[in-house]
């Protein structure tokens, strides 16, 4: 077992974790963050994304060892202190990102991570910036469609209609 | 529902057709969900699964004392220690009298015929526990040939699966249209044609890769167990769960959460469903299996799998005289729930929306040493309409005319519907004509048609290509009789009750358990409309059997179509019965009365109205109400279909070829689909996106993929390709409306439209780029080796090594992909 | 899928990591990025005694000048790669090519040295380091040796590191004169591996092809370059023909391997095509 201390979501932690353990496990079943979900263990489908001191990483990719003294973000942490959703969440809401949800935590914390690279990309570069990442239900479209929306609204031009 | 004309000037818009944003992503985008790998209860035991690393072989000995003596591992199980009590998972579609099922164990006992199959199960405190305690579990095998190839599995001399049976064919299923009175003589008809086109067309076997692993909970409480589980038919799976295990079915609840994904690889009854109650039972304890991707690629059910021989006869003119279609379709070991129906339902659907006058269909069931087939987005009607569309280009190319005034020519007129087909169904409503020339217009067909002949004469290394699909769909899935007909085990109804709460909210139970595809939005939307209530007071509850305890679930695009009608059905009767209470309190005649946004009101009265919501609180308080009536309000209602809906459509793909590499690239994707009324455009146009999506997969990216050994080598996400945002063109979809007749809400069903209609075109596209270079055909997925191959040497590109990749070292071994021998070694052919 | 137990070890200098390696027992995996390393060890290919995790060497990470040399920390990320304007200038060639690894949170997490010591012959870095004519610095407990790359990639996932080693920082000589580059990537899907890619640096003098150097990913058990190629370009008119008839020889003395994507026969094929567009584009074509 080795301690670790992290925060999460803006809250801290000090556990012992088996150096095995990788930090979406840690996460899931030490902290109960289930917000953040498995999909694959060949780190492809990216359902597992989360901001490891504010970088998009894939938490099954990552031991929780090695996130010791790190600020993680989760799915869960990023809706204002109000509540008020993310605008990325508020548009994947509004374009219908999603559909069963489980690629969802994911899809936009890499979104939130491309955003913050490159404010306003083009489809083509939102399509290259969430490759990391698999949705089985959406054909994509309609994520796409959300990324361009939350752009707009996060450089505080009017969301358009795409 | 009356409503007076002054009413409907002043009355809100109706929810149905609005693009309501969704209820359910509330929960979704926070990550406040509750998936069942989510669960923890006290003292939960956890559950790993020992698989067989080879395709076909005899037990002879299992050693599990290691693993037992291993840390924090409770116990440990083979097949022999449940051999007594596992029964047999059920398959619920005998499609032939005689069909041949040699029973299909949850466990292997003495022998296993996949790879993947279970053979013993460890139980830890903890996952790692169990995980680790898996590598000590010693199974000696005495392997056996295994039998991979559907064709050369059904020759004479081949080895068998089964060795008690006489041979590995299942089923010999026909449906002849002469036979039926549906059509004329197929022989006579083909002897008689000018024109004769006969192709093989390979469907590979895919896997439906739902992002949510499966995952399973049971919780003993006594006598009774609670199971959650990731899966798209809780109320199926309890009927044949307390079957298979003899839990009675009053003691057994099944709770399906949030379920991420199925696309008919849920509709199951899954042997580790099974085992984790045998195991609960056993132990007393509540447990959990959630499995791994690299298990669910190789253990849950794929899809697809047939070899399809199609002949299509026709006039010089290009009239279509004849279609006779001879079918292998891979079973796998063994026959799951509707295994052997799905090639068996796309029988009826071979035909497409052409006017054939004779026609006759053939599969042989056949099984191999790979894991069973089942449902997978379609579940035959793909397999069929990818027939099809394919022989019609051919048929198109034989003829030297162009392959959509070939379908011009043979389609049912829309003054024609409702149109009974050769293979006897009653195709309900639709506009072939309206909704190609839509789509035409969408692709912008002409320019790239110009473009396509610039690039030919000028020899571009890019060809570009142009492929139709015109299809139409079997939904609504079904008609009770119809499935009795055809043998199969369960009724197509469905199920749906309303609750009118005291404040006047509104519980609306679904026998129709969702899965991601919105039914709590959509259902909001028919219930707001049909009681005049707000959307925001409707609450759709769901996926239950102590809550929902009736219903058939969510498959075959029945969802909108079958259990949206019944919620309709019971909100009439909500509305029926409050018209008596509001009769009582408005002291007037019920005749009297109209309903019209929620609210009843007296004929010529002006102010004498009572609302529907204030109803509910007065038969909730029940102080006063008519004497000859119960005091509620409630209803609920099951709907049978008398027939099953059509929705149709038109799809096209203009696809870039790189002659130098082989590179296929979808240039514009345009489509038209009738699915019918639609109840939510946002959420029709986000299932046929992802319909698209699947269905082009199966064109360019997926297939499973076993080596000479009968190991899966697509074995992860690294070789079997699920495609990226990146990997994907934009789609552009619109629609025609022609109301499904057949049910009140005017729907059709969407689940499946666009992975139906898409393979074709897709496949067509490419070849129309390329066919001037001599290709006829290219096996899916169309990698670019093999479009290359089939550019150089004719062929249709031939067999890929079936070798994974050497990712990560080669991302396959004993616990992905089975153990190598030299046939399968490194680039092994087959 | 959850990896086997391990001993875990977070040294924070070279000479602690080195410390860490030898003590580490038997069978000691070096964890710097861990995109490969943590996949394999959940599919329990590797079940390693020990893993030294590097992350925190914090002089391992970085990019500097010495003189005409870049030298490139082994734990400097794809990410870091990526944005470095040192990169940028005098090797864009390997920036070209790490865009193309994977996706953005395997590029936050994966680093350059990680990926060569891993030495994945469809990995994306190996031929261009071999294209650039990199060295490799390698510490051990008996101090530290230089390998030049065409002598470190040695066989399939095998490099020159003996045990005990540690793969510190890359040497990469900047490009002078009037050089282009191309990293052609041939994959099937977004985020996969190469099926074959072709790093193509070119240098033009006087209208003519002076030098081309050419690295082929996935076309053998290690990265090769085409000598053939390189050796037909050289004073070679920049003309299409001219470019097309030497890419011709690209996959000569390769030895690729046949699997799902690609057999070998096909390989061969894609290098002669990739070849050609990669030392087109490099050389302005």
């Amino acid at each position: 077992m080795t301690s670790i201390n992290v925060r999460v979501d803006g809250a801290s932690y000090s556990d012992d974790v088996e150096p095995r353990t990788l930090l979406v496990h840690y996460l899931r079943e030490t902290l109960g963050k289930v917000g953040t979900v498995v999909g694959c263990d060949t780190s492809n489908c990216g359902a597992c994304t989360v901001h490891l001191d504010g970088e998009a990483v894939k938490s099954c990719t990552v031991f929780a060892v090695q996130a010791d003294g790190s600020e993680i973000t989760t799915i869960e942490g990023i809706a204002g202190g109000d509540g008020a959703l993310h605008p990325v969440q508020k548009a994947f809401h509004e374009m219908h990102g999603l559909q069963c949800g489980y690629c969802t935590p994911g899809m936009i914390m890499a979104s939130i991570d491309l955003l913050k690279e490159n404010p306003s990309p083009s489809e083509t570069e939102i399509r290259e910036g969430i490759e990391g990442n698999l949705c089985r239900c959406t054909g994509y479209q309609n994520i796409v469609r959300a990324v361009q929306q939350a752009a707009g609204e996060m450089s505080g031009a009017t969301g358009g209609q795409a | 529902m009356t409503v007076t004309e002054d009413a409907a000037a002043v009355a809100p818009a109706k929810e149905v057709g609005q693009p309501r944003r969704r209820k359910e992503d509330a929960r979704l985008i926070t990550g406040r969900t509750t998936w069942t790998d989510n669960m923890v209860l006290p003292g939960m035991l956890h559950l790993a699964v020992v698989r067989s690393p080879v395709a076909h072989a005899r037990i002879t000995a299992v050693d599990v004392s290691a693993a037992q003596q291993a840390p924090n591992v409770v116990a440990v199980f083979t097949g022999r220690d449940l051999a007594e009590e596992q029964g047999s998972i059920p398959c619920a579609w005998p499609v032939t009298p005689d069909m041949v099922n040699p029973g299909h164990p949850s466990i292997a006992v003495d022998q296993v015929n996949h790879v993947g199959e279970a053979v013993a199960i460890v139980v830890g405190r903890s996952k790692a526990a169990a995980t680790d305690a898996v590598e000590l579990v010693d199974v000696d095998y005495d392997l056996l040939p295994p039998v991979l190839d559907l064709e050369e599995a059904v020759a004479d001399g081949s080895g068998l699966v089964h060795d008690q049976l006489a041979s590995n064919t299942s089923y010999h299923f026909v449906f002849d249209a002469g036979d039926a009175g549906t059509g004329a003589d197929t022989e006579q008809a083909f002897a008689d044609a000018e024109v004769v086109v006969s192709r093989r067309f390979v469907q590979q076997r895919l896997i439906p890769a739902f992002m949510e692993p499966r995952s399973v909970v049971v919780q003993p409480q006594g006598e009774n167990y609670t199971m959650w589980s990731a899966t798209q038919v809780p109320h199926v799976l309890r009927v044949m769960a307390a079957m298979v295990t003899g839990i009675p079915e009053h003691k057994l609840r099944v709770i399906a959460p949030d379920v991420g994904g199925g696309f008919g690889g849920k509709l199951q009854v899954n042997p580790e469903e099974i085992l984790c109650l045998l195991l609960a039972r056993r132990l007393g304890k509540p447990v959990k299996w959630t499995e791994t991707r690299s298990e669910s690629l190789m253990a849950a059910h794929h899809g697809r799998g047939q070899v399809q021989f199609i002949d299509i006869a026709s006039d010089r003119q290009g009239n279509v005289k004849g279609l006779r279609v001879r079918l292998l379709a891979d079973m796998g070991a063994y026959l799951r729930l509707i295994t052997p129906g799905v090639p068996a339902l796309g029988a009826f659907m071979f035909p497409g929306i052409y006017k054939f006058p004779a026609y006759r269909f053939e599969c042989d069931g056949v099984f191999t040493n790979k894991v069973p087939t089942d449902a997978y987005r379609g579940a035959g009607r793909p397999e069929a309409t990818f027939a099809v569309e394919r022989i019609m280009d051919e048929l198109a190319v034989e003829l030297g005319m162009d392959p959509l005034e070939l379908r011009r020519k043979n389609w049912i007129q829309a003054d024609e519907f409702p149109f009974t087909t050769v293979a006897g169904l009653e195709y309900d409503s639709g506009d072939y004509e309206q909704a190609t020339r839509e789509a035409l217009e969408l692709l912008g067909y002409d320019e790239l048609r110009a473009e396509q002949k610039r690039r030919r004469e000028s020899g571009d290394p890019v060809q570009l290509g142009i492929g139709f699909s015109t299809f139409t769909e079997m939904c609504g899935l079904a008609p009770s009789r119809v499935l009795g007909s055809l043998s199969y085990g369960a009724g197509g109804w469905e199920s749906a009750s309303i609750r009118m709460l005291p404040t006047g909210k509104v519980e609306v139970v679904t026998g129709s358990t969702p899965h991601g595809q919105g039914h709590e939005t959509a259902w909001s939307q028919l219930v707001a409309d049909q009681l005049g209530v707000p959307f925001e007071d409707v609450e759709v509850l769901h996926g239950d059997t102590a809550i929902s305890p009736r219903g058939m679930d969510t498959y075959g695009s029945r969802s909108l179509v079958v259990g949206g009608t019944a919620v309709v059905k019971a909100a009439e009767k909500v509305v029926a019965k409050a018209r008596k209470v509001a009769a009582h309190l408005l002291e007037a005649s019920e005749d009297d009365l109209e309903f019209a946004d929620g609210k009843f009101a007296v004929r010529g009265t002006p102010g004498a109205t009572v609302g529907i919501q204030e109803i509910a609180l007065a038969v909730f308080a029940a102080h006063n109400y008519p004497e000859d009536i119960e005091p509620s309000i409630d209803a609920e209602a099951t709907f049978d279909p008398v027939n099953f809906s059509f929705p149709h459509g038109t799809h096209l793909c203009a696809m870039e070829v790189d002659t130098d590499t082989g590179m296929v690239k979808i240039r514009k994707y345009a489509c038209v689909d009738d699915v019918g009324t639609i109840v939510n455009p946002l959420i029709v146009e986000g299932q046929i996106h992802g319909g698209l999506a699947q269905g082009i997969a199966q064109a360019l990216y997926e297939e499973a993929v076993y080596d000479a050994d009968g190991n899966l080598t697509t074995g992860s996400f690294v070789d079997y390709l699920v495609p990226t945002a990146a990997d994907l063109p934009h789609f552009d979809t619109a629609t025609t409306v022609h109301a499904a007749p057949g049910n009140p809400i005017g729907a059709k069903g969407v689940g499946e439209a666009g992975c139906i209609a898409s393979t074709p075109a897709v496949v067509n596209a490419a070849l129309d780029a390329v066919r001037h270079l001599g290709v006829s055909d290219i096996l899916m997925p169309l990698t670019p080796e093999r479009v290359w191959r089939a550019i150089r040497t004719g062929g249709d590109g031939g067999a890929r090594a079936t070798a994974g990749t050497n990712a990560y070292g080669g991302a396959q071994t004993e616990s992905t992909a089975g153990v190598a021998t030299p046939a399968s070694e490194l680039g092994g052919d087959r | 899928m959850i990896p086997a137990p391990f001993a875990y070890e977070r040294p924070t200098t070279v000479d602690e990591a080195l410390q860490a390696i030898a003590a580490g027992g038997e069978d000691v995996k070096i964890l710097a990025g861990g995109q490969s390393l943590i996949p394999v060890m959940r599919l329990r290919l590797a079940a390693p005694e020990t893993v030294v995790d590097l992350t925190r060497v914090t002089e391992l990470r970085g990019v500097r000048e010495e003189g005409d040399v870049l030298v490139i920390g082994a734990m400097t990320t794809h990410h870091d790669v990526i944005t470095d304007p040192l990169i940028a200038q005098h090797a864009p060639l390997i920036a070209e090519a790490t865009e193309t690894v994977a996706d953005r949170q395997v590029r936050h997490r994966g680093t350059f040295g990680g990926a060569l010591a891993h030495a994945d012959p469809a990995g994306d870095l190996p031929a261009v380091a071999l294209a650039l004519d990199a060295e490799f610095v390698l510490a051990g407990p008996n101090g530290r040796r230089t390998v030049g790359a065409s002598d470190f990639f040695v066989d399939y996932l095998t490099t020159a590191l003996e045990e005990g080693e540690l793969l510190v920082e890359i040497r990469v000589p900047k490009l002078t004169g009037s050089w282009g580059v191309r990293y052609e990537k041939f994959n099937r899907v977004a985020q996969a591996w190469s099926i074959v890619a072709v790093a193509a640096a070119v240098r033009r003098e006087n209208g003519h092809i002076a030098e081309a150097r050419i690295g082929l990913t996935n076309m053998g058990p290690t990265p090769l370059r085409a000598r053939a190629t390189e050796a037909a370009l050289a004073g070679a008119a920049v003309t299409a023909e001219a470019i097309a008839d030497a890419a011709r020889s690209a996959a000569e003395g390769t030895s690729p391997s046949s699997d799902l994507n690609a057999q070998a026969d096909y390989r061969e094929h894609l290098a002669q095509v990739l070849t050609r567009r990669a030392v087109s584009a490099a050389a302005g074509l």
